[in-house]
C-alpha cells in the first residue's frame, strides 16, 4: 500500500485528492487519478486532477455542462485512445499499474473496469442474450452453461430480468430507454469488472426508471467501486459516498458527499449546490 | 419594455402576412420535383418497355439454352453468352468484392491519416474511369503477355471497376455507424478488429450489401472492357484461359447485324441481361431485408413500433 500514498508535496498540491485526508494510510483505494490532465487540440478540458477512488464506494462527479466531468471519467478507461487530438498526461493507478504506461496493453485493464455511457447503445443487430453476452462471447467464452448463468445474473443485478426472463432472444433495441439502459449495466456488469464507470446513466430516463436504476448502483456498491457523473445533485446525495465538484477543468473540492452538500469548504462549491449557477 | 412587445407584435404580423405566399411556394416546388421525377422515370420506362416488347417475342427455352446459329438464320439461341456473364459476374465479384470491402474497412475505420487520404483521392478518381481503358489494361499485362484472350484478363478488368465502387460505398456505411456502437465495444476489453468485424458490420450489413449490387449491377452490362479481353465465342464455357462468351458482348454483335432475325435476338438477350441483373438484386435483397438483423431492418421495425 505504501506505493499508493502520495508524499505530502503533492498533497499541498491537491488539497482535496483524497475525501478522508485524515485516514490515507489504512484506506485501501482501487483507483487512483495522479495529476490527469487532458487537453483537446492544446486547450485543457481537465486540469492537473487528483483523485482516489476508495475500494466498494460510490463516487459522484459534479458541476455544470463541460467542466470536465466525462471527460476525466473516460480517462479511467483509456476511452482517449479513439479521440483524435486528445492527449492525456498524468497517471491512472488500477491496483497500483499505471494504465497509461507503454507497457500495458489498455485491452486487459478495460476488462477490469466496466462502462456505462449517457446514451443507451446496445448493439442493434443483437439480441438481448447476445448484448449481455457480448463482452464474453467476443472475448472467447464458449461454454452456454456459464454463459447462461451469467446472463442471469447480470440481469438480475441490473433489475431487468424480470421483464425479461422470457424474451431473451428478442431484438435489444425493442426495449424501452430505460430497459435498454440498464440492458447496457447488465452488459458492463457480464464481464465481471471491478470498477464502474457511469457517465450520466439516468440523464434520458424517467423518474421510475431513474429509480429503479439508482437501487442498482446502491445494490452494486457492495461489491464494486463505482465512479458516477452526474448532472443531478439530489443523485449525487442519493447513491454516492462521496463527491467531486469540478469547474472548468478543475477539481475543486472532493469530499464525502453529506460533508460537500451541508458544509462545502469553497465559495464556488457552496454557490453550485445551493442552486446560484450551473 | 413596451416597443420590445410592439417589434415582436410587428414580427407575428410579418408571419400572418406572407402566409398564402408561403403555400403558393409550397405547392410550386412540390410540382417542380414530381415533373422532373417524371421526366427522368419516362425514358427509363419507354426503354423497359421497348426492351420487354420486342425480347418477349424472341424468347424460347431453346433460345436461352442454345449455342447461337449460323449468322443470319434465325435459329439458334444465347445460352454461352448466359453462362458467360454469370461466370464473368461470379468470378469478378469473387476477385473485387473481398478487396473492395477490404479498402473499404481500412478508409472508414483505420482511415485517418495521410495514406488513408491518398488512397481514397484515387479510389474516387478510378470510380470515375472510362472501362474501356481498364479494358486495354488488362489487355496490355494479361492478354498480351500470355498471348491469347481469356476469361481471367475479363475479370481482372471487371474487378478493377468493381472495387473502387465497393470500397467507397462501403466506408460509407461503416461511418454511418454510430461511434457509441465501438465505444461499448472498446468499453467490453473487445479488440479493435472483433469490434469492426463482429459489430460494426454486422449494423452496416445492408448498406455494403447495396453497394456491392450496385457494383454487380455494372459490370453486368460493361461491353467495352470485354472486348479487349474474353473477346466472345459460340461455344459454352471450356476453361478459364481460353475467349468465353457474355450478353453485353452478344447483345453488341448481334444489334450489329443487317438481320432482322438477328436483331430481334438482340431484343431477347437484352431482356435476358436486365432480368438477370434485376434477379440478382431482388434476391440478396429480400434475403438480406428478410433476415431482419440489418441495422435499418432494425431500424424500420423499431419506428413501426414506435408509430403504433
Amino acid at each position: 500500500m505504501t506505493a499508493l500514498t502520495t508524499n505530502p508535496t503533492s498533497m499541498e498540491a491537491h488539497p482535496f485528492a483524497s475525501p478522508e485526508p485524515s485516514s490515507t494510510i489504512d484506506t485501501k483505494y482501487k483507483m487512483i487519478a495522479e495529476n490527469v490532465t487532458v487537453s483537446y487540440g492544446g486547450i485543457d478540458a481537465v486540469k492537473n486532477v487528483t483523485m482516489k477512488f476508495k475500494e466498494k464506494s460510490v463516487t459522484a462527479l459534479i458541476g455544470p455542462s463541460g467542466c470536465g466531468k466525462t471527460t476525466f471519467l473516460r480517462c479511467l478507461n483509456r476511452m482517449h485512445d479513439m479521440t483524435k487530438n486528445a492527449k492525456v498526461t498524468g497517471k491512472v493507478l488500477i491496483d497500483n499499474t499505471d494504465l497509461y504506461s507503454k507497457e500495458i496493453d489498455p485491452i486487459y485493464h478495460r476488462r477490469k473496469v466496466g462502462m456505462v455511457f449517457q446514451k443507451p447503445n446496445p448493439f442493434p443487430t443483437m439480441s438481448i442474450y447476445d448484448n449481455v453476452t457480448a463482452g464474453l462471447r467476443l472475448n472467447g467464452v464458449r461454454d452456454k452453461k456459464i454463459l447462461d448463468e451469467i446472463v442471469e445474473d447480470s440481469l438480475k443485478m441490473a433489475y431487468l430480468w424480470d421483464e425479461v426472463k422470457n424474451d431473451l432472444k428478442k431484438s435489444a433495441i425493442e426495449l424501452s430507454g430505460g430497459q435498454q439502459q440498464r440492458l447496457c449495466i447488465a452488459r458492463a456488469l457480464a464481464i465481471q469488472p471491478e470498477v464502474l464507470l457511469m457517465d450520466e446513466p439516468a440523464s434520458a430516463l424517467d423518474p421510475i426508471a431513474t429509480q429503479k436504476i439508482e437501487e442498482t448502483i446502491t445494490e452494486l456498491k457492495n461489491d464494486y467501486t463505482i465512479i458516477i457523473v452526474t448532472h443531478n445533485m439530489q443523485q449525487a446525495i442519493r447513491v454516492s459516498d462521496y463527491t467531486g465538484f469540478m469547474y472548468l477543468g478543475d477539481l475543486i473540492e472532493f469530499r464525502e458527499t453529506k460533508k460537500l452538500f451541508t458544509d462545502p469548504k469553497n465559495e464556488l462549491t457552496a454557490k453550485y449546490v445551493q442552486g446560484h449557477f450551473g | 419594455m413596451n416597443s420590445i412587445q410592439q417589434r415582436r407584435q410587428e414580427y407575428r404580423s410579418l408571419f400572418k402576412q406572407n402566409v398564402a405566399k408561403r403555400l403558393l411556394v409550397d405547392k410550386a416546388v412540390k410540382i417542380i420535383v414530381f415533373t422532373c421525377v417524371i421526366v427522368a422515370i419516362i425514358p427509363l420506362g419507354s426503354i423497359l418497355v421497348e426492351v420487354f416488347k420486342n425480347g418477349i417475342t424472341a424468347i424460347s427455352i431453346e433460345f436461352l439454352t442454345e449455342t447461337p446459329g449460323s449468322i443470319g438464320s434465325g435459329e439458334g439461341g444465347i445460352g454461352p453468352a448466359i453462362q458467360g456473364t454469370l461466370i464473368i459476374i461470379g468470378l469478378s465479384s469473387l476477385i473485387g468484392v473481398p478487396i473492395g470491402v477490404m479498402s473499404g474497412i481500412f478508409l472508414s475505420e483505420y482511415g485517418d491519416n495521410t495514406l488513408a487520404r491518398f488512397v481514397r483521392f484515387f479510389n474516387d478518381v478510378f470510380m470515375e474511369f472510362p472501362s474501356i481503358i481498364l479494358g486495354i489494361f488488362a489487355f496490355l499485362i494479361i492478354v498480351l503477355v500470355l498471348g491469347h484472350f481469356s476469361v481471367w484478363a475479363g475479370a481482372f478488368a471487371l474487378s478493377l471497376i468493381m472495387f473502387p465502387i465497393v470500397a467507397r460505398t462501403t466506408e460509407e456505411s461503416l461511418k454511418m455507424v454510430p461511434m457509441t456502437y465501438r465505444e461499448a465495444g472498446t468499453a467490453l476489453g473487445l479488440k479493435k478488429w472483433v469490434i469492426t468485424f463482429r459489430i460494426v458490420i454486422s449494423a452496416a450489413k445492408s448498406g455494403m450489401v447495396t453497394g456491392i449490387m450496385l457494383s454487380v449491377s455494372r459490370i453486368g452490362g460493361e461491353t467495352a472492357p470485354l472486348i479487349m479481353t474474353i473477346l466472345g465465342s459460340s461455344q459454352f464455357f471450356s476453361s478459364l484461359d481460353t475467349p468465353m462468351d457474355a450478353l453485353p458482348l452478344r447483345i453488341w454483335r448481334l444489334s450489329l447485324l443487317p438481320y432482322d432475325s438477328a436483331q430481334l435476338q438482340g431484343w431477347g438477350a437484352a431482356l435476358v441481361l436486365i432480368m438477370i441483373i434485376l434477379g440478382i438484386n431482388l434476391g440478396i435483397k429480400y434475403y438480406f431485408m428478410n433476415k431482419k438483423n440489418g441495422f435499418f431492418g432494425q431500424l424500420i421495425k423499431q419506428r413501426r413500433n414506435v408509430t403504433k
